[in-house]
């Protein structure tokens, strides 16, 4: 076997979702390889969904999906934390007051 | 699957005093319960220790399966066929789940694969045993897969996200595989002798191999500190070792088999099993690649990818094809 033999044949990378039952979204739990997308849910269904984890099956290839960058983490999510007045938990309610 | 320190560290030889300024940044933030994210800036040294330990765990999995597949086909009833059979497909599931997760760290499935195929790679020593009679099913149900749950429980709190993920879904899987094999043990423990010589037998043969698992005793173990520092590992080589022999002592008592160890003896003080001397040569022969079967595993995971290039191939074609049209 050349030592370069694997790279050439490498099958496209896919993220696999799966929503577990009705009524559930559909979440994350990891990637595979495979030919093509149909290839891809036949895969999933062996590898993720051997005891009944799920009732639908969505594949995406990897490289179709654009993260945030790690490093934009301040300038994305931090503006939110000094924002506490968007959260009922910063309003002081006169005692009696109920139902709101 | 199966992880076991091996000693094979590519950044052995740096020195100590490179640990910077980041590392130990990282491993602070790591001790106060921080998970790194894949893409999230990680130190070098970090990242190899991962792919190191991720992709000999992912290995052992995948070769994991042969042992035991070798008994598919003789397996005594249909039940046992398909509970084998789910077994073994769990352990390629484990495999897949644990590349997956360790090409987040950016290195290609196939490199990975190439290094298993090219003999570079390590994977569990226990896989180098092999398997002759059907009672092997059983005691590597029970004592090597549990082994495995031992080591794999406290990953399942580990500092890389996909890592543990991942290992919470085989832990999931994992007691079924070490049931599965107790039931079939203590089935054949009701039937004749020659059943119970059959068990006795395989204890024999699997009872030290199982305890080498557990890696290296923790004072010659050089990947212990740096991956309990950056939590990836949360407890030693030994400390598991023992665990593992508490639990499992009083097993084979309700089995009815002995474990072959004259040594094996409660000890009230340290409210611990004592236990004999374990053939830390034999370990290194077989790590190293002198185990009775490391030539047959890795020529079988290579006849087979050799032969199913065409698959491969094929499939890859008809997709370009179909998307062309
Ligand atoms: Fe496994
Ligand atoms: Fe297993």
């Amino acid at each position: 076997m050349k030592d370069n033999s694997l790279d050439v044949m490498e099958m496209p990378l896919f993220e696999v979702f799966i929503r577990s039952a009705n009524g559930l979204e559909h979440r994350h739990v990891g990637s595979l390889h495979a030919a093509d997308a149909e290839m891809a849910i036949t895969n999933a269904r062996d590898v993720y969904v051997r005891r009944n984890e799920g009732v639908s099956i969505w594949v995406v290839p990897s490289e179709s999906i654009t993260a945030s960058d790690p490093a934009d983490k301040e300038m994305l999510f931090e503006p939110m934390k000094d924002k506490i007045y968007r959260h009922p938990t910063f309003y002081n309610l006169p005692e009696g007051v109920q139902n709101i | 699957m199966y992880t076991q320190s091996l000693d094979t560290d590519p950044l052995a030889n740096d020195p100590k005093e490179v640990s910077d300024k980041r590392e130990l940044e990282l491993k602070k933030r790591i001790s106060e319960g921080y998970v790194v994210e894949p893409r999230d800036d990680m130190p070098e040294r970090y990242r190899k220790t991962l792919i190191r330990q991720m992709s000999q765990h992912a290995h052992s999995e995948v070769v994991g399966m042969l042992p035991e597949g070798n008994w598919i086909l003789r397996a005594p009833t249909l039940k046992r066929k398909s509970i084998l059979l789910a077994k073994v497909q769990d352990e390629a599931g484990h495999g897949l789940y644990l590349y997956s997760a360790t090409e987040t760290l950016g290195v290609s499935r196939d490199a990975l694969y190439e290094d298993l195929l090219q003999g570079r790679a390590k994977y569990s020593s226990i896989f180098n045993y092999p398997t002759l009679n059907w009672a092997d099913v059983g005691v590597i149900g029970w004592l090597v897969d549990g082994a495995a749950i031992m080591n794999q429980i406290p990953l399942t709190q580990c500092s890389y996200g996909p890592y543990a993920r991942a290992m919470v879904r085989i832990c999931k899987e994992e007691s079924f595989h070490q049931r599965q094999g107790f039931d079939l043990l203590n089935e054949m423990m009701q039937g004749t002798q020659k059943q119970k010589d059959m068990v006795q037998d395989a204890v024999d043969r699997w009872w030290w191999p199982a305890l080498m698992m557990f890696g290296p005793e923790d004072s010659d173990s050089i990947h212990s500190e740096e991956s309990k520092a950056w939590g990836i590992k949360k407890k030693t080589n030994d400390e598991l070792r023992q665990t593992f022999i508490d639990v499992t002592v009083p097993q084979a008592e309700t089995l009815g088999v002995t474990l072959p160890d004259p040594q094996l003896k409660w000890n009230e003080t340290r409210e611990h099993y004592d236990f004999g001397k374990i053939d830390w040569n034999e370990f290194w022969r077989v790590v190293s690649g002198s185990g009775p079967c490391n030539k047959d595993r890795i020529g079988v995971k290579k006849k087979a990818w050799e032969e199913g290039a065409w698959v491969r191939e094929a499939a890859m074609a008809h997709a370009m094809k179909s998307k062309g049209r």
